[in-house]
């Protein structure tokens, strides 16, 4: 019986380990099985949390870590990515699709974040840091071969050991 | 991610290939778009047919060629978008604001 990926990674305020990141995510997404085009997106949007925990967040103070955990709840793919640093409004991001943003070099991470997930939420910490999890529903074929087999498959395994 | 620069008919060609994301690539296409700039370049294409990956840093980068490209009276075109860098543009509305072709000959026969 496989059993869904599980991760926890926790990694310096440097953003060429968003990079380190993304090759661990991409092994877990592999191991969901996951439509190779939902793998990519779903890729994207870790890239993009981890790189706004370590620019936005962190503010590339290399004593602050940005954690990241990753992992299958009650039907859902679950990633977290926390950071230590002062927080932000979510309500305040700009509109980068609003004509005076769209040449603007910069301020599109979190609107691909919520594009390519479907969920995203942030919470925040009393003495800092944000926390942002992020939710993709998974189908039941992905959550199969995350879980395990489902009883039909293992009454077909009985009947195949006969 | 490498950056090749190539001059032919009268345009600079920037093939990128890998991933154009954050540390790893962003900063190198910036610093060809503005050498191609700083040597005169005034037609420029970003070849992106063997580009894997682009993330929002990467399409930064974009935008911000295209400006410094229009400030300095050049034309900057975009060429042989994969499909998940075109959708990434397309989300957010770039594939409006961006020049894009197909492929080299057909940005050089447009752009003449």
């Amino acid at each position: 019986m496989s059993s869904p990926p599980q991760v926890h990674l926790s990694i310096g305020s440097s953003v060429e380990n968003v990079e380190l990141v993304q090759l661990v995510v991409e092994e877990a997404l592999n191991r969901l099985d996951l439509d190779p085009d939902d793998a990519h997106w779903v890729g994207i949007a870790v890239r993009e949390a981890v790189a706004n925990a370590v620019k936005h967040g962190n503010r590339h103070d290399p004593g602050k870590r940005v954690a990241l955990d990753f992992g299958v709840e009650d039907g859902e793919l679950v990633i977290r990515v926390c950071d230590e640093g002062g927080g932000f409004d979510p309500e305040g991001v700009d509109n980068p699709l609003a004509p005076e943003n769209v040449l603007k070099p910069s301020g599109r991470g979190i609107f691909y974040m919520k594009r390519f997930m479907d969920e995203i939420d942030y919470s925040f910490g009393p003495d800092g840091g944000t926390v942002v999890t992020m939710r993709k529903h998974l189908d039941s074929e992905h959550l199969d071969s995350a879980s395990g087999p489902s009883e039909d498959q293992e009454k077909e395994q009985e009947e195949e050991k006969g | 991610m490498t950056i090749s620069v190539r001059q032919t008919e009268g345009f600079t060609v920037l093939d990128a290939k890998g991933k154009i994301t954050i540390g790893s690539g962003d900063v190198a296409l910036r610093e060809a778009i503005q050498g191609a700039l700083d040597a005169g370049g005034k037609k420029i294409l970003v070849n992106l047919k063997d580009v894997s990956t682009i993330d929002s840093s990467g399409i930064g980068e974009l935008v911000s060629a295209y400006t410094s490209a229009s400030n300095r009276g050049a034309e900057l075109a975009l060429v042989g978008l994969p499909p998940k860098v075109q959708d990434i543009l397309q989300i957010t509305q770039l594939v409006t604001v961006f020049d894009i072709y197909d492929d080299e000959a057909e940005a050089m026969s447009s752009m003449g």
